[in-house]
Order: structure tokens, then C-alpha cells, then sequence
């Protein structure tokens, strides 16, 4: 750690209820939504989260999914993104090919949320190969839209599971770019190329809430209750920056777990 | 079915099952499988476990794709093995992500020398696929990147009807559908129901494909599970949470092969091994659309 000197409050936290890591980073991420308007749902948890928050924080969230939909009201949690749910009730059904021209590429989407197999200090995200891309050791799913979200969407806001081969120093391929190699390069070549998109405010994870300093890297500003320093220095790659002011994130509502237990994801795909 | 894919797939095409989650013709998947079509590229934004399955069957050498994975669910390891281990047999992959997929079936579609957009900015995409490529703007104003057109031998969509021209109505979502079709030489149209052309007529906002560009119509009901027909029947959540077993062992991906592919003559013979309580167990309450009027100009 770069920084220390935490209180040793924020180490210990004592829930109301019991829950898991995984509700706990997904109520998180459902309360980073808090105030904002148009929201690109990515596959997996971001798709958990958004819902919650749809359900909580952020009633008026218009849920945009690459499937085609804007204004999604789904009635149940999609396993896929591409659920008939998510059609029912929706504001518009358009083709993939307006739902990528106009809304993400013509600046519409205010917050693209994706997942990550792999990230960097500076917020850039593999999600396609482990170990070198003609011969990998792991074969990923690729792109889907999110190399064009992390250009496209106003910001972007990650969720993830924190772990050494997750957070590391250097990922093995960028498939979707973040702050690059720090601010200073992500801001030039953003200006340059007439992006409409800053690039990463936030990754979510089972151990805390980190959010990006000026200088292009996260910082951790939140610890999840139960997780201790230790967590974090032990599931990342880098010396990580710790917050001088490092809370705890507050535990999970009733109604948060409600929601997820008995509404969004009663068989725990998401939440195991 | 059969005659469908016996006349107008050929071996070394290039086909693309297309459908968003949505419509996507295991069907015709399965029926290439079992007439043992080979050294096809199959394309398709999603490969799903369609793909799984026909790669998995020996019918492809090559895939293009944007992203690879069971959704909501796991990876395909029918596909991995060969990416990963060529396992048994290498796979030829093309990568692009959902956006280069899309304009790359509309660049061909409306005949364009490429699609240009605004994605792959510090991305290795354009690196590990060198046909991605950057460009001027010829007017002044910044560089974007290019995609090749995709012209698919053959596009195979499914629908919620079709009137025996092969008009071809879609409600739900439309994923590129109709891109693919007008993209490709061949078109065939898989539909739950044929319909009588007055129904087309009275709604032709609905309409995504014209007769004009299809090739055959063929009527399978329940010709799009375990994908889903919106309307008409689910998702089958159920059978995607079963394939992530199946698909880890070579084996018992052949296995499950021998048993609902070549097992089986047809489509009608797969819904009845599937059974009547799995059918209705995916029948969705009904949510019926506002009727709009069209007028009528005499």
C-alpha cells in the first residue's frame, strides 16, 4: 500500500444481517447508480446491479441493453441480456444497428456498465484472452459492445470480483481501453479523437468501492464491511492507493437483500 | 427443413444464423449438423450454443464472431477446446465486437466498400484482426475505424411469421436479422406459423424481410428452442444452465449430439422427445399489443 494509517474502525465491520461478499458488491454498485439518467447494461453482474438499482436508488434509470432495447422494465431478472423481458413494457425495441448508431455512438447513454475478467490501475479492461490472443490459455467472450461503451458511454462504471489474477499490473489483452497509461495520455487522446466519453469513474468489487484520482488511477475510497486491508493487498497486482479518507461501505438494507433474495435472484446465479 | 438446407447450404459457405438471444434457428442448426455440411465459416455476433453445437458436430473451419459465451451463464466449450487447445482440430477465428459485426453486415447489405464507426480507439482488437482498420475522415475532421462488408452465401433467420412469398414479419427483438438477409446471397426464413399474405399486408411496419430477397420459407414451430419466440414461448433458461455441464467434456457433447441431433429425424420429432410439459412450461401469459390504424384510402 502506498498510503496507510487507516482507522482500524473501518477494518471492522459488524452487519445487521448476514450476507455475501457478492450482495454486498452488487448493492454497492446499485448505489453508485444514484442520480443517473441513461444506463448501458453490460452481461453478468452489472446486470443484477442495475436492476436493484432500477428498484432502489434510481427509479427513473432508463436501462439500455444491446440486444435493442431502450427503456427496459423488466419483470424479472434476465438471465441473458437478451431476455424477452426485457421487451415487454419497454420505452423502445429498435434494431442493433440504430441501438449502436444513435443511442451509444450518437452520446446518449450516460453510464456504461461493464464486467471484467481482467483490469489495471488505469481502469483498462481485458475481457478477451488470457495468455497471448493466437495461443491463449483461457479463451474469453471478447468484446460484445464494450470496447464501443468505453468509448462512447459519458462514463463508465465496472463491476468485478477483486482477485491477483483479476486486478493486475498489466492485462494481457486491452480490449477495451480506460485511462490508458495515466490522465495526463487518456485526456490527450480523448480530445484528439473527439471521444464523447471520460473513460472509468468506478469499479465495484467484493472487497471495496474504488473510484479514479486525477492522476487516472483508482484509489480505494471504500472498504466493504467484513473486508479488511489485508483483502485488498493480497487480490491486487500493484501497490494500490489507499484513500487518506477510507470509509466503510454501509452494509446492506433489509430491502437490498429482499430484493436480490426473494425478486431478482432467487436461485443465486448472481449472489453463490 | 431438409430440402431447404440440402439445396441451398453448400459445403465451404459462409453462413450466418442470426438472432440476438431472440430467434436464432437451432432447427436449421441442427438439420446442417445432421446432413454433415463441412468446412463452412459460420458467422454470427453471438455464437451461443448453437454454434457450439455445430462446431462441436465438425461442419466449421472458421468462426466470425464478437463475443463468445453462454449468456448469463458460462463460456462454450465445444469452441474453447478448439481455440484454445485445437482440440480436436483448429478453429480459424475472425473477431470484431457487436457494433463492427453489425456494420459489417450493413456495409454489405447496402453494397458499401465498408462501415466506418467509432469504436477500437486503444483497443488490441484492430491489432489481432488486422481488417479492422483505421481511417481519415476524407472531409478533415478526425479518423475513425473501417470494417470489411460480410456477405453470408447464406443468411438463416427465424420470425414469427411468414406469408408463403417468404414476407417475413418480426415483433420482439430484431437483433440484425434483417442486416444478415440483405447481406447474403441466399436467404433462407425459418417461421413458427405461415400466415396468409392479407395478414402482411395489414401490417407491413412489421415487415422486416420481403419475399423479394428470400429464397425458402420453412415452417417449424418451435423451431427456435432452447432460444425463444417472443410471444410464442421462453426463453429455455433451463436447457442454457444444462449446456454449461454438457459442454466441458468432448464427450458429453457428443453424447448429447447422438441423442437430440442425429438422434432425431426432424424438428417435429425433437418438440415430441422434448415433451408436452417442457413446451408449456415456456408459454408465456399474453401481453397483446394496441391495435394501430392503418386507414383505408379509397
Amino acid at each position: 500500500m502506498s498510503r496507510s494509517g487507516t482507522p482500524a474502525s473501518v477494518t471492522r465491520g459488524t452487519p445487521a444481517a448476514p450476507f455475501s461478499k457478492s450482495e454486498m458488491m452488487i448493492v454497492a454498485a446499485a448505489r453508485e447508480l444514484a442520480g443517473q439518467r441513461v444506463c448501458f447494461v453490460g452481461v453478468g453482474l452489472p446486470n443484477i446491479a442495475v436492476n436493484l438499482a432500477q428498484r432502489t436508488v434510481a427509479p427513473d434509470l432508463e436501462l439500455v441493453y444491446e440486444a435493442g432495447v431502450f427503456g427496459a422494465r423488466p419483470a424479472r431478472l434476465p438471465l441473458s441480456i437478451g431476455d424477452p423481458t426485457i421487451v415487454t413494457g419497454a420505452t423502445a425495441v429498435v434494431s442493433m444497428y440504430e441501438l449502436f448508431s444513435f443511442y451509444l455512438q450518437g452520446g446518449l447513454v450516460d453510464v456504461g456498465f461493464l464486467g471484467a475478467a481482467q483490469i489495471d490501475r488505469f481502469g483498462n479492461i481485458n475481457t478477451t484472452v488470457i495468455g497471448p490472443y493466437h495461443h491463449p490459455t483461457t479463451r474469453l467472450p471478447g468484446s460484445g459492445g464494450a470496447c464501443e461503451i468505453a468509448i462512447n458511454a459519458r462514463q463508465v462504471f465496472v463491476i468485478m470480483r477483486q482477485s491477483a489474477r483479476s486486478f493486475v499490473e498489466k492485462i494481457d489483452f486491452r480490449t477495451s481501453p480506460g485511462n490508458l497509461g495515466g490522465a495526463e495520455q487518456a485526456e490527450r487522446i480523448r480530445r484528439e479523437g473527439g471521444w464523447l466519453g471520460r473513460g472509468p469513474s468506478v469499479v465495484v468489487t467484493d472487497v471495496g468501492i474504488w473510484h479514479f484520482g486525477d492522476d487516472g488511477e483508482m484509489r480505494l475510497d471504500s472498504l466493504h464491511p467484513g473486508a479488511r486491508l489485508g483483502d485488498v493487498r493480497a487480490t491486487i497486482g500493484w501497490e494500490g492507493q489507499i484513500s487518506p479518507d477510507l470509509t466503510m461501505t454501509p452494509a446492506p438494507t433489509d430491502m437490498e437483500l429482499r430484493l436480490i433474495r426473494q425478486e431478482l435472484d432467487p436461485g443465486g446465479a448472481y449472489t453463490s | 427443413m431438409h430440402d431447404a438446407i440440402a439445396d441451398l447450404v453448400r459445403d465451404g459457405d459462409t453462413v450466418a444464423i442470426e438472432g440476438f438471444t431472440h430467434l436464432i434457428s437451432f432447427a436449421a442448426g441442427h438439420e446442417i449438423i445432421r446432413q454433415r455440411k463441412r468446412d463452412l465459416t459460420l458467422a454470427r455476433l453471438t455464437p451461443d450454443l448453437i454454434y457450439d453445437q455445430m462446431i462441436a458436430g465438425g461442419v466449421a473451419r472458421k468462426l466470425i464472431f464478437s463475443w463468445l459465451g453462454n449468456p448469463g451463464v458460462g463460456g462454450l466449450g465445444a469452441i474453447r477446446r478448439r481455440i484454445e487447445t485445437a482440440d480436436p482440430a483448429p478453429l480459424e477465428i475472425e473477431e470484431y465486437s457487436h457494433f463492427g459485426m453489425v456494420g459489417r453486415y450493413t456495409a454489405g447489405a447496402a453494397n458499401l466498400p465498408f462501415f466506418p464507426i467509432r469504436s477500437y480507439f486503444e483497443s488490441d482488437l484492430p491489432v489481432a484482426n488486422p481488417l479492422i482498420r483505421e481511417i481519415a475522415s476524407p472531409y478533415g475532421d478526425g479518423k475513425v475505424f473501417a470494417v470489411p462488408p460480410l456477405k453470408p452465401d447464406v443468411s438463416i433467420v427465424h420470425a414469427q411469421r411468414a406469408d408463403a412469398a417468404g414476407n417475413t414479419q418480426v415483433w420482439g427483438l430484431l437483433g440484425c436479422q434483417k442486416e444478415a438477409a440483405f447481406a447474403a446471397e441466399r436467404v433462407i426464413v425459418v417461421v413458427e406459423e405461415l400466415v396468409d399474405e392479407a395478414v402482411i399486408r395489414a401490417d407491413p411496419n412489421r415487415t422486416i424481410i420481403p419475399g423479394l430477397i428470400v429464397d425458402a420459407v420453412v415452417v417449424e414451430p418451435f423451431g427456435a428452442h432452447p432460444s425463444y419466440v417472443q410471444g410464442a414461448y421462453d426463453r429455455d433458461n433451463r436447457f442454457y444452465l444444462d449446456w454449461d455441464a454438457i459442454t466441458r467434456d468432448e464427450a458429453s457433447v457428443q453424447a448429447w449430439l447422438g441423442e437430440w441431433v442425429y438422434g432425431v429425424a426432424d424438428r417435429a420429432s425433437y418438440v415430441e422427445k422434448l415433451g408436452a410439459e417442457r413446451i408449456a412450461s415456456l408459454k408465456p401469459w399474453p401481453a397483446p399489443s394496441g391495435v394501430v390504424d392503418y386507414g383505408d384510402y379509397r
